[in-house]
């Protein structure tokens, strides 16, 4: 399928240099796409792939470098510029206005005056030619994320575009609808159209991508064919050394029950938030329970209920340590002896401009650093040492600001002081996302040790690998209900996937579609 | 040339300290034009603005007795605004606490008691709270805007004095002047350093400094409202109670605003009038920012603040300007230090004009 011909390619950069105040993003990458290419740009967070999508895309002018487009020095000072030469870009993040319907997102993309009804029938034509079916008339924000991602890109296709990048698109997606996904890539790769997708998945890129660029701390350390390689040599090509092995160990006996919820429901405040349903679980000491699902299916709202950050109405509907916890604040179901890691680690898992001393504090007071009413920093101090020495954290000391922290680093302080707590039940969201993969490693590692100890860990995430990696037993929330829960040797990535989409044995009928693809 | 403002990586240290400095140097520059302005020799009115409210022992110690009762109100409001409690009423707590605190001293009119003076002020403290906690609980009940309410309730303050001292607590014998009767020996702070007219609300003041330092840095609830100030989500997690940053802030600065008022009526003014403060409450507000919400901070800027009271009074004495002139360099160091503080975030460059 590789695209043998000789020919100019569609894009060439040269010496790309992006400097930060206080980071080299880009330091002298060179990158060349040719026509049909499926080109993967692999790395870790931080390793500068979106600095260099940036500059391809005209978001972000580079300090050195050129670019060529199909042999000619160009300059990309905008978006709007990048469009017009033929580059289309889907973020990460989607840039949709969740109030309008597809079309009208569509035609404020697009030059030229609006005729709505002749766009939408461009829009059914594309998203049948590339199977990508979305409904013109719909209303963002009763769109699941999947479809987002389809308006997004045909979004970028009706420019016809000769470039498309693609930013870790398969984040939000169940494994069925990344097959899906791809056969559009491979289908659009196939009449020309060069592709530009940036992950971390190996797995994904071996099996979609024609040619790799490995990127590490904004260098170019290696380029390669996918297909001839193995996770194992491109892991190492992107971080640099192996990595250690987790081993996962048997369970231990049934033990004491930490976390219950019953028949917990749930409205919500957010005209977009989704209300949980009927949801039951138990987590017992020493095990760890993880609950996969895409995201916006109701995680943070059951986090939220879980952690205390919102009250529930029904006292007895969650139950922390045998005791109802229903009506109790954060800090009163700290004291039963739960922690939480919460997935935004700035502003909620820590200060951003207060001290790790200080952030150490922030849930960690109770470990003796207070008295009467009083901090006592000389505590709290050697509790950040020693959080900072034990996992490994690397900053500049005790008395470093939180946010001078990389997010990796950060992550592993936060799940360190949440640890060092001795909990009795530990509830993690997405404990590695972000998080570069030595230091991913490392956390899960710490994890299954405490499990070993016998604290019960409820694990929320959307990395299906992830989970499959440490849990005991996994369980599916879908449209805010949760599905049945099964034992992580029972079952497959195949039928995790299908439950992520709602449908389980004996689930009931969803109203509405579910908020997958 | 353009000049633009680049968003800095961290905020600076550095500017965060040298932005009042820079403020103040800017307020006299302008300052100096506004006499030329004005017709006023700028070097003279420099002189009596600045240099004439530190000419002798008198002149300093009535800058101390300016300085009280702003740094009373000061180190209060910084509880809250440290917390994002924006306490925009402290004037009106102000006088709520010296109505409270003189109601005491005027129904016991003929004690000799040594406990009147500490129960006028405790009346004090808690007017000033009960003012205070009108706002609070609108906040924390219906979520209403406490900014809007406080600064609404300083008027109907105002307007409650007014009354009082036209009506039920005008002096029989005052010749109707809208005046109270004047406090009894026993009903006034004793005074410090004889020959002047300091007197031991300094003591307060100093004590109200010391007390906000230590809760700031040392306390747990201190913490707690600097992480509920700083970043909301972060104190939710750590359930940390948001009323209760509220409720606290907000009482913190009325219970200081309150003794703030008692001490004024107890002390210079000696008599509940229609003029108990010349918006000391407004102006703490300044002197808190200023002095970067920290209790050292606000020591020295209080005392910048007095200086630009007597300042004020000093040039409608020797310059016969209007007395406004003060509330003008009031407003001119608040408005320097707002802008000053843009480089705290920014750092500002030259760059050349796009062809």
């Amino acid at each position: 399928m590789t695209n043998q011909t000789p020919e100019t390619p569609r894009l060439a950069i040269k010496g790309i240099r992006k400097v930060y105040p206080s980071v080299v993003a880009n330091d002298g990458i060179d990158l060349t796409v040719m026509p049909g290419e499926i080109h993967a740009v692999l790395g870790e967070n931080g390793a500068g792939k979106s600095t260099l999508m940036k500059v391809i895309y005209g978001v972000i002018r580079p300090d050195e470098g050129e670019i060529l487009w199909e042999g000619q020095a160009v300059t990309v000072p905008n978006p709007a510029q990048a469009r017009a030469l033929g580059i289309g870009m889907v973020f990460q993040h989607f840039s949709l206005f969740e109030t309008l319907t597809v079309v009208q997102n569509v035609a404020l993309a697009l030059p030229g005056d609006f005729d709505l009804p002749a766009l939408a029938k461009r829009i059914e034509e594309v998203s049948e030619r590339y199977g990508l079916p979305v409904d013109p008339r719909r209303l963002v924000h009763a769109l699941s994320v999947g479809e987002r991602q389809r308006v997004e890109i045909i979004r970028c296709l009706l420019q016809n575009p000769r470039l498309l990048i693609l930013d870790e698109p398969t984040s939000v997606l169940t494994p069925q609808a990344v097959r899906k996904l791809f056969e559009t890539l491979r289908k659009l790769a196939s009449e020309g159209v060069s592709i530009l997708y940036i992950s971390h998945k190996l797995d994904e890129i071996q099996e979609l991508c024609h040619r790799a660029t490995v990127l590490r701390g904004g260098r170019v350390t290696g380029t390669c064919i996918p297909s001839q390689e193995t996770p194992k040599t491109m892991a190492r090509m992107m971080i640099g050394e192996d990595l250690p092995a987790c081993s996962h160990g048997e369970p231990g006996a049934e033990g004491e029950l930490r976390l219950e919820l019953i028949s917990l429901d749930h409205p919500t405040d957010d005209p977009f938030g989704t209300q949980l349903r009927n949801i039951c679980l138990q987590v017992r000491s020493g095990e760890i329970v993880g609950i996969a699902g895409v995201s916006g299916n109701g995680q943070q709202e059951l986090l939220r209920a879980i952690s205390g950050e919102e009250a529930v109405r029904d006292h007895h509907a969650v139950r922390v340590c045998g005791q109802d916890v229903g009506h109790l604040n954060p800090a009163r179901r700290r004291t039963l002896g739960m922690c939480f890691v919460p997935e935004e680690r700035l502003g909620r898992g820590a200060v951003p401009r207060l001290t790790l001393t200080e952030n150490a504090l922030l849930t960690a007071h109770r470990k003796g650093m207070l008295s009467g009413g009083l901090i006592r920093f000389k505590v709290a101090q050697r509790f950040a040492e020693d959080c900072i020495a034990r996992f490994d954290v690397k900053c500049g000391g005790a008395g470093s600001e939180a946010k001078s922290l990389s997010g990796g680093n950060l992550q592993k302080f936060i799940v360190g002081r949440e640890i060092m707590q001795d909990p009795k039940l530990l509830v993690l969201a997405q404990p590695t996302w972000g998080v570069d993969v030595g230091a991913a490693s490392f956390i899960r590692r710490s994890l299954l040790e405490l499990r070993s100890s016998g604290t019960a860990i409820l694990v929320i995430s959307e990395e299906l690998e992830e989970l499959f990696e440490i849990c005991d037993r996994m369980v599916v929330i879908a449209k805010g209900t949760l599905s049945p829960s099964t034992a992580t040797s029972e079952t497959d990535v195949e039928e995790i996937g299908m439950w992520m989409s709602g449908m389980w044995p004996g689930a009931a009928e969803q109203d509405g579609a579910p908020h997958v693809a | 040339m353009w000049l633009k403002f680049e968003p800095r990586a961290e905020p600076s240290r550095l500017m965060t300290y040298l932005s009042p400095l820079l403020a103040v140097g800017l307020m006299f520059l302008s300052g100096l034009l506004l006499f030329w302005v004005l017709g006023k020799d700028p070097i003279e009115g420099f002189r009596v603005f600045f240099l004439y409210p530190m000419r002798d022992a008198y002149s300093i110690a009535e800058l101390f007795l300016k300085a009280t009762p702003l740094m009373l109100c000061a180190v209060g409001l910084s509880v809250g605004f440290k917390a994002n409690v924006w306490n925009i009423g402290a004037e009106g707590q102000l006088l709520i606490g010296a109505l409270a605190g003189g109601w005491v001293a005027l129904r016991f009119e003929h004690s000799t008691s040594p406990f009147l003076l500490p129960a006028m002020i405790l009346a004090g403290a808690v007017g000033g709270m009960l003012w205070a906690a009108i706002p609070a609980f609108l906040r924390t009940r219906f979520n209403a805007n406490e900014i809007l309410t406080s600064l609404m309730l300083v008027y109907v303050a105002e307007l409650v004095v007014s009354w009082l001292v036209h009506g039920p607590w005008k002096d029989p014998d005052g010749f109707n002047f809208p005046q109270t009767k004047v406090f009894s020996a026993a009903a006034t702070l004793p005074l410090m350093l004889a020959g002047t007219r300091v007197n031991i609300a300094l003591l307060f003041a100093l004590g109200a400094l010391v007390a906000g330092w230590v809760f700031m840095n040392r306390s747990f609830l201190g913490y707690q409202m600097k992480v509920a100030g700083q970043a909301e989500n972060a104190g939710r997690y750590a359930g940390f109670s948001a009323r209760r940053s509220v409720w606290f802030g907000m009482l913190a600065g009325g219970a200081m605003a309150g003794i703030a008022g008692i001490a004024e009526v107890a002390g210079p003014v000696g008599q509940i009038t229609e003029k108990i403060s010349p918006g000391y409450g407004f102006a703490a507000m300044i002197v808190a920012f200023v002095g970067r919400l920290s209790p050292i901070g606000i020591l020295f800027s209080s005392l910048l603040m007095a200086i630009l009271y007597v300042g004020g009074e000093q040039a409608q004495q020797y310059l016969s300007l209007p007395s406004s002139i003060s509330k003008v360099f009031q407003g001119m160091l608040l408005f320097f230090l707002l802008g000053s503080d843009v480089f705290i975030n920014f750092r500002p460059r030259f760059v050349r004009r796009r062809k």
